[in-house]
């Protein structure tokens, strides 16, 4: 190869990005609104049953759990690492709980080794990547059967029932009218993860070292420490979502939210979140957790089996990806054009 | 590099030979000859499905959709078995490999023409190929009573004193070393793995052989999909759910690195090995099976730490090299 071939072409600097970052990012979200409509008025016209409040409301708790989890992971995603362990985290938290309620403990205390459970197993996930360096992915994996194996271990095929009464509230109880619990918890969530990401100084460090965590270290973000912190909160969520479905089922089986892992992820994906890291919205992941909530539960009241359903989350993550994709290649022919 | 290649590998057969010797302390026939054979042909699906995904994270890539993938294609030539018994069983092999190949590439094709991540694809996939097995089955089970005799027997048939299937995943084994040692195309799996923009430069086209990889992952899972259903016999929706996780832990056992580039043939077939001997292993000395799952993600932590370790060292050694040079 002659040396020509490298000379760099002279630079032409443009007076404004190509595409500029703040109009992409709204037109995804305008792009989900879009999807959430319509699976919206498509699934009034197709069942009879479900433009109704105790519908709607039953609808949240679809979503309400896996969004939970999904707007921590939203974080950790961003920052450029993944947690496949949170289904595990939950089938191990509520497991301790169990045992804890068997045991005669009342319902704060079962509460606390919920969400407790949850941050520790963060924190163990977070000190493996963090502190020896290691990819999160294959960690995550590795925990995922560790955390869910203990589970086995402690369980075997027994099942966990008998919880204290005043425990059924946080999966059951309703704070006002239609709205439950976990519905409010869930906005709340939202609010205060929206806040974290997107108006905080720690926010902006979690898209510097999603999108280049090396120059992030040099200009002064603690990229190990605020990663370490992103698990933590992760498996913080996941505690929290075991508290809840625990409270909801009302009992534990080891095989608790088996496959959740994936379909959080999805939601984050969805929800615009880079894969790769360093992009991504949490009204984008609000949005996308709504989307999955509206067509399982539209497709359930249709009486279509949930592994059909599965097929339109599917189908629904790489078409909303590939759509803008083809578009923009489409667009860019046409301006060459 | 080499040297120190090979040495992982020892390392994983020490291991190994280590568990085989601690089991054989509470069960002393555990690691007679005879044994120790029917364990590689338990764990034979496993390894040959780990030598597809290896290809596929060697890329810097990774299949979700394996499991899936298998489910799909087993059903299918369930089906086919039972609406046509006279259909010819290598026939219907190739129709399973044919299946499986046409997923693998769809997955390939949305990756390489999309330039979507592998792991968005895969994901989508996983959950697309196994609602597909519910729509063609309409979520029936295909029984054992609806095989032929044929269907389910070839691979218990003994050739040379071990099972078809031993001698399949003995033949794919030899085929991907094959492949990734003596072929361009194997040798390109690694390079893109290593440095994607030198591969560029070197003439590779990397879009094009990730979909090589998943392809032949794809094709894999597919063949895997036939030897699930003719053992197990039983062909369900259920099949083989989750295990897409079990085969990306043979291959992190096996030392295969997940930022791609590093792994060998060896490698995963001894992390699928290792992952098998625990699985028999367990109820022979009296431990709950519950176990298995701890045990094996204990597994897969130690695994990374320790070749998270020996990947630093050998990146020292080739800048040495390259000094020197």
């Amino acid at each position: 190869m002659s040396a020509t071939d490298i000379t760099p072409t002279p630079r032409r600097i443009p007076d404004r990005l190509d595409k500029p970052f703040r109009s992409a990012i709204l037109s995804w979200e305008a792009l989900l609104v879009a999807v959430a409509v319509t699976i919206f008025i498509v699934n009034s016209f197709a069942s009879p049953y479900f433009l109704d409040v105790w519908s709607l409301s039953d609808l949240t708790f679809n979503f309400t759990e896996k969004g939970l989890i999904a707007l921590a992971m939203a974080l950790l995603i961003i920052s450029g690492e993944i947690d496949l362990s949170v289904a595990a985290i939950i089938a191990l938290a509520s497991t301790l709980m169990g045992m804890a309620a068997q045991v005669g403990v009342d319902t704060p205390g079962v509460l606390l080794i919920g969400v407790g459970t949850g941050l520790v197993c963060g924190a163990f996930n977070g000190l493996l990547v963090t502190g020896l360096g290691l990819p999160s992915i294959v960690v995550t994996i590795g925990t995922m059967s560790l955390f869910r194996g203990t589970a086995f271990i402690i369980l075997g095929d027994q099942a966990y029932k008998g919880y204290p009464a005043s425990f059924a509230f946080f999966g059951q109880g309703y704070v006002w009218w239609v709205f439950s619990f976990e519905l409010a918890l869930f906005a709340i969530a939202a609010v205060v993860y929206w806040f974290v990401l997107h108006r905080t100084s720690f926010g902006r460090r979690i898209f510097a070292i999603g999108n280049n965590a090396v120059a992030a270290q040099f200009s002064g973000v603690r990229v190990g420490r605020i990663k370490f912190i992103l698990f933590c909160l992760t498996g913080l969520m996941s505690g929290i979502a075991a508290v809840l479905i625990t409270s909801r089922l009302g009992s534990t089986r080891p095989s608790i939210a088996q496959g959740y892992e994936l379909e959080v992820i999805t939601m984050v994906v969805l929800g615009g979140v880079s894969i790769l890291g360093g992009a991504g919205s949490i009204l984008g992941v609000v949005l996308a957790a709504l989307i999955m909530g509206l067509v399982t539960f539209g497709l359930g009241l249709l009486n279509v089996p949930g592994i059909v359903m599965s097929i339109f989350i599917g189908l629904l993550l790489i078409m909303v990806i590939a759509l803008p994709i083809l578009w923009d290649r489409f667009g860019r022919r046409r301006r060459l054009a | 590099m080499k040297t120190l290649a090979k040495h992982r590998e020892i390392w994983l057969l020490a291991a190994i030979a280590g568990l085989v010797a601690l089991i054989s302390v509470r069960f002393p026939g555990f690691a007679r000859p005879g044994n120790l054979a029917t364990v590689f042909n338990d764990t034979s699906i496993l390894m040959i499905l780990a030598l597809g995904q290896m290809v596929v994270i060697l890329t810097r890539s990774i299949d979700l959709s394996m499991a899936s993938n298998l489910a799909f294609t087993g059903m299918v030539v369930a089906m086919i078995n039972a609406a046509f018994p006279a259909f010819p069983i290598p026939l219907l092999i190739l129709v399973a490999i044919g299946v499986g190949l046409l997923l693998g590439a769809l997955n390939g094709l949305l990756v390489w023409k999309l330039g979507i991540p592998p792991i968005v694809v895969t994901l989508g996939t996983l959950t697309i190929y196994r609602g597909a097995t519910f729509l063609i089955s309409g979520g029936a089970w295909v029984n054992a009573d609806q095989m032929s005799p044929a269907f389910v027997g070839l691979q218990r048939m003994q050739l040379l004193g071990m099972p078809v299937l031993s001698w399949i995943a003995i033949t794919v084994i030899a085929l991907f070393f094959v492949l990734m040692s003596r072929t361009s195309v194997g040798r390109s799996f690694y390079a893109i793995g290593v440095n994607p923009t030198a591969s560029v430069y070197a003439g590779i086209d990397v879009g094009r052989t990730k979909f090589l990889a998943f392809c032949l992952s794809g094709a894999v899972a597919g063949l895997c999909g036939y030897l699930w259903i003719s053992r197990y016999v039983i062909a369900s929706v259920e099949v083989a759910n989750g295990y897409e996780l079990n085969i990306i832990a043979a291959c992190v056992i096996g030392g295969i690195s997940i930022a791609g580039g590093i792994g060998s043939v060896a490698g995963a077939v001894l992390g699928a090995l290792f992952l098998g001997i625990i699985s028999t292993a367990l109820p022979v000395i009296n431990v709950s099976p519950f176990w298995q799952m701890a045990i094996s993600g204990s597994a897969i932590l130690l695994a990374v730490v320790l070749n998270a370790r020996g990947e630093r060292k050998q990146g020292r050694i080739i800048l040495r090299k390259a000094e020197a040079a």
